[in-house]
């Protein structure tokens, strides 16, 4: 019998602080599978977020650097900048990047820099308690919208990947689940092409993350697959939504 | 008996993915605990009907299981 499926070896052997169920360690697997399947291992440096993954940097056997909060794509432009052959990634969550480092994260995007963000949407806040995020649902009940979110007082639920898709500097953009398999392959693909042209060297490129977040929700973690389905995946529509061709691959990105 | 699994019991978080995964119904909850508290899954596959799909392996979110398969 040959093994057909175990542990990346861009993993530590460190066990996963996450709750059962939570789509941090499906995506931190893909990546991991990913770096290993690219071969590029020694070449890729990791910015951590402030949030539920805040630890990150315990689980890539890869160099990491930990970002202040919301900072990761200003930290990943630094790097990037000073070393231009590295694979330079972000991990970021929705209170991260589409919350308090929106700012960093929009001009990363609006410069090209050559770098890739997961984004992981969890609609809540995970780390914290499960707070309402910018990206909650409306009528979601929260800790902090106990009456559900309503879009007088709390506005609407921002789509981030629609919104970056107008930057001309962005060249890849895909909006995927880890809620399913075949879901989870697909993840796979979208962050393997993120990170391949940013080899490229074709610009900015984001693959969000519609993760389930079973202890913030109050569901189990099968309820909360079913829920990305049926509820998220409504307001934040799943695909590529922008994918520059190889010819027209815009200007910054490489640092000459 | 064409693949089997094996699961690393102080790993699993009982978030029972893989036993909505498999599509054999080879994977069922347990009752004994591990050493952190949870009630971690076990696999049974008397008639040889594992075929190393991998499917519970890729959703299972704390790489607690490991997929073996027949060459060819």
């Amino acid at each position: 019998m040959k093994k057909v499926f175990c542990r990346p070896k861009s993993m530590t052997d460190t066990v996963f602080h996450y709750c059962a169920g939570c789509g941090h360690s499906i995506t931190h697997r893909l990546i991991a599978e990913v770096i290993d399947e690219m071969d590029i291992r020694g070449i890729t440096i990791g910015v951590p977020p402030a949030g539920c993954a805040v630890l990150a940097y315990k689980y890539f056997n890869v160099d990491m650097i930990e970002a202040q909060h919301g900072r990761g794509p200003a930290t990943a432009t630094g790097i990037k900048r000073m070393l231009p052959d590295r694979v330079v990634f972000s991990y970021q969550g929705d209170g991260d990047l589409a919350a308090i480092g929106i700012a960093e994260s929009f001009h990363a995007a609006n410069r090209g820099e050559n770098i890739t963000v997961v984004f992981i949407n969890n609609a809540v806040y995970g780390m914290t308690g499960g707070q309402m995020a910018p990206t909650s649902m409306l009528g979601q009940k929260t800790t902090t919208s106990p009456a559900g979110r309503a879009s007088l007082l709390d506005g609407h639920p921002i789509q981030i990947s629609e919104v970056f898709t107008l930057l001309p500097g962005t060249a890849y953009i895909e909006r995927c689940t880890v809620n399913s398999p075949a879901a989870i392959l697909k993840t796979k693909k979208a962050i393997r092409k993120a990170f391949e042209y940013q080899l490229d060297c074709r610009g900015f490129s984001l693959v969000e993350i519609l993760s389930p977040c079973p202890t913030n929700w109050k569901m189990t973690p099968i309820e909360s697959n079913r829920w990305i389905d049926e509820v998220m995946s409504k307001k934040f529509p799943l695909g590529v939504l922008k994918d520059l061709p190889a010819g027209e691959a815009k200007k910054g990105g490489k640092t000459p | 008996m064409k693949g089997y699994v094996t699961i690393d019991k102080e790993l699993c978080k009982e978030c029972h993915l893989c036993v909505e995964a498999c599509k054999k119904g080879l994977i069922h909850p347990s009752r004994e605990y591990n050493t952190r508290g949870y009630r971690p899954v076990c696999f049974t596959d008397e008639a040889g009907e594992c075929t190393g799909c991998t499917l519970c392996a890729i959703t299972c979110p704390d790489i607690a299981i490991e997929v073996f398969r027949e060459k060819g």
